[in-house]
């Protein structure tokens, strides 16, 4: 009788033992065999994921978790939280929202790094590297296996800055209620900022746009561009691409630049103008006719 | 039977608990904790930095993602790091002067001693960080295997000034811009502890001011390119050696500088190569009060200067060449045993004996890493320095034999972290070296061979 209960603990200690070792094994099998062949191709490279599994363990797998799944150890304490790769839902995208992210957008995004994250810009790795963990991040994922990404949305050339673009850019602000969320100011204080969740029910805040120069993805215009009229997939970001036209985008792009703090040319037609802050409850300016 | 079965099984349980689960011990260091990064995201082994860490130490402790002032820390977050490394340790050193017969004193002769047994390093107590967003600091107190401390390094630097990353001034006491740090060496004996070339000297050379190893005080301008591909450096240095109290020359400076060029080579790595300069003047004579040196005093400052080239070659993920090369010259002076310690030429017009000649060096190590895995690395080293021209040449009454102080080093090793988590850093450490010197034993100059044999826990928290 004690000889069958000491054995039963032994497995059962053993059974523990496994699992505990389990959840620090770098990959299931299932995902070994079927998915490491995943490449990516970036202009005329090509990543293979096999290579990559050194560097993702050394430098990704400590908040990325070693199964992609965004639990690696440092979690708990991050702010807002590492990407889950296995539900393959990215924010940087010149993909139109819902759809899967260009290899090339996964490989800017590494070297650039995301702003207001804990993610920091990997611009020491090789572009091999950086290819080579696109690949490894699309290993974590089925999806990548049956869609295609998207294609990219077009961007018309950048027009001129003007005063007009500018007015018309804040009450394009206005229209679309992007106030609400970040703000009258732009600070990322709107009346729903506090009751913002992401897909997976955590907290998020919106962008102040008045903290620093570069944005969620990207610093230039056309990065700007991009964020709002594809969105950002996994938060309440929307894609506008339905609600405004290219060219009224690029006024969006004019007047979100008056809001940061730096020298711009739209700072200073916006001073100009003596611009001051949208009121969301002042009626609408009668519409002008188009020229 | 049963019984010693079930104790077998329950030793085993305990060892496979024990290790099983190693993997999810925590701990506390400075960096890793602020930024939730694993150890192994800036160190090649811990504390060898990486590229990515090179960059990291370079934007001063920033990783440039807007989260690197403190303000963005929890208020409890306090940058420190502690580290010690119990050891056991054996050395060996077959040319120690001994008495001929114990406790008698002369005569004495050269023989073979050898003891080993459990030991200590000292303790380092690490702390740095951002005071504010580009606005940086590092203070080291650090103290021997007997506790007495001193401040290895005390440093305030101001990062990417104008906006620029070309443009970061430190100021203090701080480690020289070497590529190959010492400061983070792989490897732990008395022997490998050490680069040797970053110390040499000829044999009765007392100019210990160009010891590109030490921490030196002054202040640094640096800069870099965003991704740190192209990278310099420029310090202006007292003379001192890292010594607090301006203890030697009353007006004696030296500069180090440094470039360096990183290369994309797709699946080899980055390579790197570069090159750095050290080129001072110290003082070989001191004002005297009652007939003796006064501190701070030293006149009569003489030249010396260190040069060569730094190359980082990776040959893939696991396997990369580290290699420093130097050529090193000091005053005649300096070859005579005249620097900041004893003997000290105090006669003002005393001429330099006959034959007495600068002396100059070549040197080189190379220094080889197989990473099994960012867990377990494999460490050789070789290095050799020959010295070219002797202090003192044929026309001297005690003219140098031309390998005097030639010397012959190696160290092997590995070191494997049971863990790898962004808490701590936890290695077993075991080390071989060994260090041959031509005609430098102490009594009848004759070959010196030392070696030893180090295993130990190595750990920050």
């Amino acid at each position: 009788m004690r000889a069958r209960l000491f054995w039963s603990l032994l497995a059962s200690a053993v059974v523990v033992v496994a699992l505990c070792s389990l959840s620090g094994a770098q990959n299931t099998p299932y995902m070994e065999e079927q998915w490491l062949g995943m490449e990516s191709h970036v202009g005329d490279l090509t990543g293979h994921a096999v290579n990559a599994r050194g560097d993702y363990r050394r430098y990704c797998a400590g908040c990325h978790g070693d199964l992609g799944d965004g639990q690696g150890e440092n979690t708990p304490w991050l702010d807002p939280k590492p990407r889950d790769f296995t539900i393959a839902q990215f924010k940087c995208r010149s993909t139109p929202t819902g759809t899967l992210p260009t290899d090339e957008d996964l490989f800017n995004t590494i070297a650039r790094g995301l702003d207001n994250s804990n993610m920091p810009p990997w611009n020491t790795f090789t572009r091999v590297q950086r290819a080579d963990l696109v690949a490894y991040i699309k290993h974590f994922s089925a999806k990548w296996q049956t869609e295609k990404p998207g294609t990219p949305i077009q961007i018309p050339p950048e027009p001129e800055v003007t005063a007009e673009r500018i007015k018309a850019g804040q009450a394009l602000f206005k229209r679309l209620e992007c106030w609400k969320c970040h703000g009258v100011e732009g600070r990322g204080n709107g009346p729903s900022a506090d009751t913002l969740t992401d897909d997976l029910n955590r907290p998020i805040k919106p962008f102040n746009f008045h903290d620093g120069n570069r944005f969620k993805c990207g610093t230039s215009d056309a990065d700007l561009y991009k964020i709002f009229m594809t969105g950002l997939d996994g938060t309440p970001m929307p894609s506008f691409a339905d609600n405004v036209k290219p060219d009224e985008a690029w006024d969006l792009v004019f007047y979100l630049r008056t809001l940061q703090p730096m020298k711009t040319k739209e700072k200073a037609i916006a001073r100009q103008l003596g611009l001051k802050p949208i009121d969301p409850n002042a009626p609408a300016p009668a519409a002008t006719p188009q020229q | 039977m049963i019984s010693s079965r079930r104790n077998f099984a329950g030793r085993l349980l305990l060892v496979v608990l024990v290790f099983g689960c190693f993997q999810n011990a925590r701990a506390l260091p400075a960096f890793a904790r602020k930024y939730g990064l694993r150890c192994s995201a800036c160190h090649e082994s811990w504390p060898m930095l990486n590229y990515f860490g090179q960059k990291f130490k370079d934007n001063g402790y920033q990783l440039m993602n807007d989260r690197d002032a403190p303000i963005w820390q929890n208020p409890s977050y306090w940058p420190v790091t502690f580290r010690i490394t119990p050891i056991w340790h054996r050395v060996s050193n077959n040319k120690v002067a001994e008495d001929a017969v114990v406790g008698t004193g002369p005569p004495t002769v050269e023989k073979r001693l050898e003891s080993s047994g459990f030991d200590l390093s000292g303790l380092d107590f690490h702390t740095g960080g951002t005071l504010e967003k580009n606005i940086s600091f590092y203070v080291l107190p650090s103290s021997n295997n007997a506790a007495q401390f001193h401040f290895e390094t005390v440093m305030g630097r101001l990062d990417n000034l104008f906006g620029s990353p070309w443009l970061n001034v430190k100021f203090g006491k701080f480690e020289l811009d070497n590529l190959l740090s010492e400061k983070r060496i792989l490897t732990l004996t008395g022997i490998g502890g050490i680069y040797q070339t970053y110390h040499f000297r000829p044999i009765g050379d007392g100019n210990f001011f160009g010891q590109i190893g030490d921490n030196q005080l002054g202040v640094e301008v640096m800069g870099h390119s965003a991704n740190d591909r192209t990278r310099y450096s420029a310090a202006l240095l007292s003379s001192v050696d890292g010594n607090v109290g301006l203890p030697f020359g009353s007006n004696s400076y030296s500069g180090f500088f440094t470039a360096s060029q990183a290369f994309d080579t797709g699946k080899l790595g980055v390579q790197r190569i570069g090159f750095y300069a050290m080129v001072g003047e110290a003082p070989v004579t001191f004002l005297t009060s009652g007939g003796m040196p006064i501190p701070g005093s030293g006149i009569g400052n003489k030249g010396f200067h260190r040069e060569g080239f730094v190359g980082q070659f990776y040959f893939g993920p696991h396997f990369d060449l580290q290699v420093v090369t130097q050529h090193g010259w000091d005053n005649a002076w300096f070859g005579q045993g005249y620097g900041g310690g004893a003997p000290f030429n105090l006669v003002p017009g005393t001429p330099l004996p006959a034959g007495a000649q600068a002396p100059s060096w070549n040197g080189a190590l190379f220094e080889a890493h197989y990473v099994y895995s960012p867990q377990l690395i494999f460490i050789g080293r070789f290095e050799l320095e020959r010295v070219s021209q002797q202090p003192n040449s044929s026309a001297s009454a005690t003219p140098s034999p031309s390998n005097l102080g030639n010397l012959t080093t190696y160290t092997i090793g590995y070191r494997y972290n049971p863990f790898m988590t962004s808490r701590a850093g936890f290695a077993w450490h075991n080390e071989y070296a060994f260090l041959h010197q031509d005609l430098a034993s102490p009594l009848f100059g004759n070959n010196v061979n030392s070696s030893e044999l180090l295993i130990g826990f190595d750990f920050d928290f």
